[in-house]
């Protein structure tokens, strides 16, 4: 391992506070007139890449924004349900800018770069003036005023939300930005398009290499800039909630052309999901968090109890959230809350058929506050969950299980959201910068808007006005190569013509990932899993089937192409867990933990961003630190007890 | 449980397609539908066959990408569910069972049971927005919006922009998915000013896109996976009257 000095993230001078207004006036403006020479690349069409383009179209550049969906407005931020975040204050509560900023800095449990959190929460509340102007029809109380609702256990209501399907009315507020935008000209939609490989002309960002998902044709686009906003890598672990569709492919083509992965490790797992329930399970369902308000969680106290949850007695349940954590108990943060799930699977206490779930119980919320006041509260998530399991909660508990839902870990960028690579812009979850190592429930669709309509369109303007418009050809050597390579890989696994479907391999990438680099990671376990997933990945190569051709629509190609990027990911996600030896937020390594259980930090050795070079000539990858200096905030240990 | 597929294959949007019969094997009632083809795909994938194209994404009935006919009804005809939330214990062991892609001539097909939905994007870019540029929007609360109409707005806006209302319209009529945004939008202040534009220009949009008419067959809502209600068609109408007689 090669480590280097400090990676500089580019914060600018000055108090805490006044960072971005200072930084915004101090950048440089492009000409109104001349904006429309500029070629600006949008990879992404979710509430990051949605949003940049949407703005960036408005100021008048010249937009290309892509989607491997049919439209851009099926982004996966459409899933989001419980709600996003803002410091309005709106409800007198104590709120403010500083409260969301240290509550962000403390839930990422200090691992994350201070100047970028503090701006996050300061833009927090544009957001949601901006999404009103647009029609997005949020819950209003009967006075007409903006409700709130506290959630994922914050001391205040500063979460705003539209019924169970937050991420949709805001993702269909930028899909509305991006029409007329489309409309207008400025902007110009490749939806059904997937980019597989970055284009680099003397070390700096100019396009991009895609594949037309119908024709199977391989297409060059060149630019002034590119941005990247393709969401988050949870797949990796195969099952997940993220969509089947989600991915690591341009983030890792990315990683591989000298862009740098930071913190890949820090995955979080949500505890409120739906059981596995065999072998054939393609994706996990996520009940909202909010469920956690009312429900209780239990298992029983005896190991392997074979009764129903009906027969056994009060005195014989473990409600171990609220015994051990008895001021948040059923609200704890999700990192807890899962591993505290796990544990009580470990202990052979987990109930259902698997033996991987625990009980969350409505029957006391049904006694308080009566059945129609719980239907009207969750109505929705109880028939989704019907729809899933064939159960009624009302009557039976529901069962759930941790399941991957978010990765906090991407693409490194500076204060102004670019990456190491001049020219790369990279937004929302794809990549690293706010949520340290555990991000809070409600603070990523707040994340996604706030890169991609407050921050990007000045920083992304900065970085254009010290360029040349139009200095790029979609025809030099480099595209060419670049697109060569790109058709050598499909040819090369289509031509492998092996005995395993894509999917096999999938899933076995994602057992390797969960057992061993999943809620619980171990020296050992990594070392495991780092000597099973290069074995995997050269199988992979050697015998995976490929039904088809590269010049049709394809599903199992595309499948197949970017579980071949995940096999090159895995590994480095693996490695950042092995090296990071301490325990943080979505980290937890069990070597370091407190004689309670609870993660362990070691802030004298790695109070800092791991960014990752991709190896040059094979070897491992090289580590470049950016050391994070708190000046406003001192280091404490979460503690929700 | 053993079941007979009858699938629609069509190499691509040239082509023509048939049904074509699968028999599988070993399904189990806790699998989704999707799963259940799933399943059936990597078994014609070991025989060497080419697997079914299909579109989904999201696989928990929000982003709209599945679009099955399944035994001639849009998402297969259960109340509220979408193709991706619909479970294999809503069938029984020895069924047969009919998927097709979605029929509206709007909607090409692109290959097997993949079609190309572009059509209801271009609906939404002739209007389907407000104009409000980013920055500078006043305070969220500056304008009260009463709760009656801030719920209203959300039914409307909950469609998932599936397509299920033309796919299953005698007419290939597109009305419910366009009266649902036009009154999403109709129902908030922030909506009014381009109020009568928005539904002239998307209307005209839908019908250049070769969508047919309505004629109050009640097909789109009685298939409508988000349950958008007809209301909403009479509500577009309003808007569309009063935008002619205003000559907007
Ligand atoms: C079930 C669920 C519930 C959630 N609930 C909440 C919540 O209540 N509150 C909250 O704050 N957060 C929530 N989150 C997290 C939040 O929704 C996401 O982190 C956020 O929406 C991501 O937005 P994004 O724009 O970065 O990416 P996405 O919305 O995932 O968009 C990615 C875009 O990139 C495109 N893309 C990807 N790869 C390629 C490629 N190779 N070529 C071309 N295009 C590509 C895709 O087509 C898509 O348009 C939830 C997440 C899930 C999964
Ligand atoms: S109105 Fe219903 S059926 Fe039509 S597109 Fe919207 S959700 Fe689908
Ligand atoms: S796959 Fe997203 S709604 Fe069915």
């Amino acid at each position: 391992m090669d480590t280097n000095g400090s990676l500089n993230g580019n914060v600018p001078a000055g108090p805490l506070a006044e960072k971005w207004d200072n930084h915004r006036f101090n950048m440089k403006l492009v000409n109104p007139a001349n904006r429309r020479r500029y070629k600006v690349i949008v990879v992404g069409s979710g509430l990051a890449g949605g949003g940049a383009a949407a703005t960036l179209g408005e100021l008048g550049y010249n937009v290309d924004c892509f989607c491997y969906q049919d439209s851009p407005r099926r982004a996966h931020s459409i899933a989001a349900q419980g709600g996003i975040n803002a410091a309005k204050n709106y409800q007198n509560d104590g709120d403010s800018t500083y409260r969301l900023f240290y509550d962000t800095i403390k839930g990422g449990d200090f691992r994350s770069r201070e100047s970028n959190v503090y701006r996050l929460a300061q833009v927090s509340a544009n957001i949601i003036d901006q999404c009103v102007a647009m029609g997005v029809p949020f819950a209003r109380e009967y006075g007409g005023q903006l409700a709130n609702r506290s959630f994922g256990g914050a001391q205040v209501s500063r979460t705003f939300y539209a019924r169970g399907q937050t991420g949709q009315q805001l993702l269909l507020g930028v899909y509305a930005a991006l029409s007329r935008q489309i409309a207008a000209g400025t902007v110009k939609m490749h939806s059904r398009t997937e980019m597989l490989e970055i284009v680099l002309v003397d070390g700096q960002a100019k396009g991009v290499i895609t594949r037309n998902l119908v024709t199977g044709e391989i297409e060059k686009h060149a630019a002034d800039v590119v941005i990247m906003a393709t969401g988050g890598y949870g797949p990796v672990f195969y099952l997940s909630t993220n969509a089947m569709g989600n991915n690591v492919t341009a983030s890792i083509r990315a990683y591989m052309k000298g862009a740098y992965f930071a913190n890949p490790c820090y995955t979080q797992i949500h505890p409120t999901c739906i059981p596995v329930s065999g072998d054939h399970q393609s994706k996990l369902t996520l009940m909202s968090e909010s469920l956690r308000n009312d429900g209780r969680i239990w298992v029983p106290t005896k190991e392997g109890d074979p009764r129903g949850p009906a027969e056994i007695p009060e005195d014989e349940r473990d409600y171990y959230l609220e015994r051990m954590y008895p001021s948040f108990g059923n609200l704890a943060p999700r990192d807890i809350a899962s591993r505290a799930a796990k544990r009580a699977c470990d202990e052979g206490r987990g109930v259902g058929d698997t033996g991987l779930g625990v009980y969350l119980d409505f029957t006391d919320a049904i006694k308080r506050l009566s059945l129609p006041v719980v239907q009207q509260r969750y109505g929705n998530l109880f028939d989704m969950y019907e729809k899933i399991t064939g159960e009624n909660a009302y009557e039976v508990p529901m069962r759930i299980y941790p399941a991957i839902h978010y990765t906090m870990g991407g693409l490194w960028v500076d204060y102004n959201l670019m990456s190491n690579i001049p020219g790369l812009f990279v937004l929302g979850e794809s990549n690293f910068s706010d949520h340290g190592a555990n991000r809070l429930g409600a603070s990523a669709l707040m994340q996604g808007l706030a890169d991609g309509y407050f921050v990007a369109p000045y920083t992304v303007g900065n970085y254009l006005a010290s360029q040349t418009p139009g200095d790029y050809s979609a025809d030099s050597s480099e595209f060419t190569q670049a697109a060569d390579d790109v058709k050598d890989r499909i040819h090369r696994v289509l031509s492998i013509d092996g005995k395993r479907t894509v999917t096999s391999f999938h899933r076995e990438l994602g057992m390797i990932c969960w057992d061993y680099c999943g809620m619980a990671r171990t020296d050992q376990s990594l070392k495991k899993a780092l000597d099973l997933i290069p074995a995997l990945k050269e199988e992979f190569w050697e015998n995976v089937s490929v039904p088809g051709s590269g010049d049709e629509l394809n599903p199992e190609l595309e499948k197949a192409l970017r579980v071949a990027d995940f096999l090159e990911f895995a590994e480095l996600m693996c490695y950042d867990a092995l090296v990071r030896e301490e325990s943080c937020g979505g980290h937890f390594r069990e070597e370091y933990q407190t004689e309670e259980g609870e993660a362990l930090r070691d802030d004298e050795h790695f109070s800092h961003v791991s960014a990752w070079e991709a190896p040059r000539n094979g070897g491992r990858p090289i580590l470049h630190k950016e050391n994070l200096e708190f000046e406003e905030v001192e280091f404490s240990v979460r503690s929700y007890k | 449980m053993d079941l007979t597929l009858r699938v629609w294959r069509q190499k691509d949007g040239q082509s023509t397609g048939s049904l074509e019969t699968y028999q599988v094997s070993g399904i189990i009632p806790d699998m989704s539908f999707l799963e259940m083809l799933d399943v059936t795909n990597e078994r014609l994938i070991e025989e060497g066959k080419e697997p079914i194209a299909f579109d989904h994404d999201c696989r928990e009935g929000i982003c709209g990408a599945c679009s099955l006919v399944i035994n001639g009804k849009a998402h297969g005809g259960f109340s509220g569910t979408t193709t991706c939330q619909l479970h294999m214990r809503k069938f029984n062991d020895g069924d047969t069972i009919t998927v097709e892609p979605w029929r509206a001539s709007a909607f090409p097909v692109l290959k097997d049971l993949v079609v190309d939905r572009t059509s209801f994007d271009r609906i939404i870019q002739a209007g389907g927005f407000i104009s409000a540029n980013t920055g500078g929007a006043p305070d969220g609360n500056a304008v009260p919006i009463p709760k009656p109409d801030a719920d209203a707005a959300m039914d409307a806006a909950a469609c998932i922009g599936c397509g299920a209302c033309a796919a299953s319209c005698p007419n290939g009529s597109a009305m419910l998915f366009v009266a649902a945004k036009v009154s999403h939008l109709a129902h908030l202040p922030q909506g009014v000013p381009e109020r009568g534009q928005r539904v002239l220009s998307m209307v005209a949009r839908m019908d250049e896109e070769g969508f047919g008419n309505c004629t109050n067959h009640a097909e789109c809502e009685a298939m409508c996976p988000k349950d958008i209600s007809i209301s909403h068609i009479a509500k577009m109408n309003r808007e569309f009257i009063r935008a002619t007689v205003r000559g907007e």
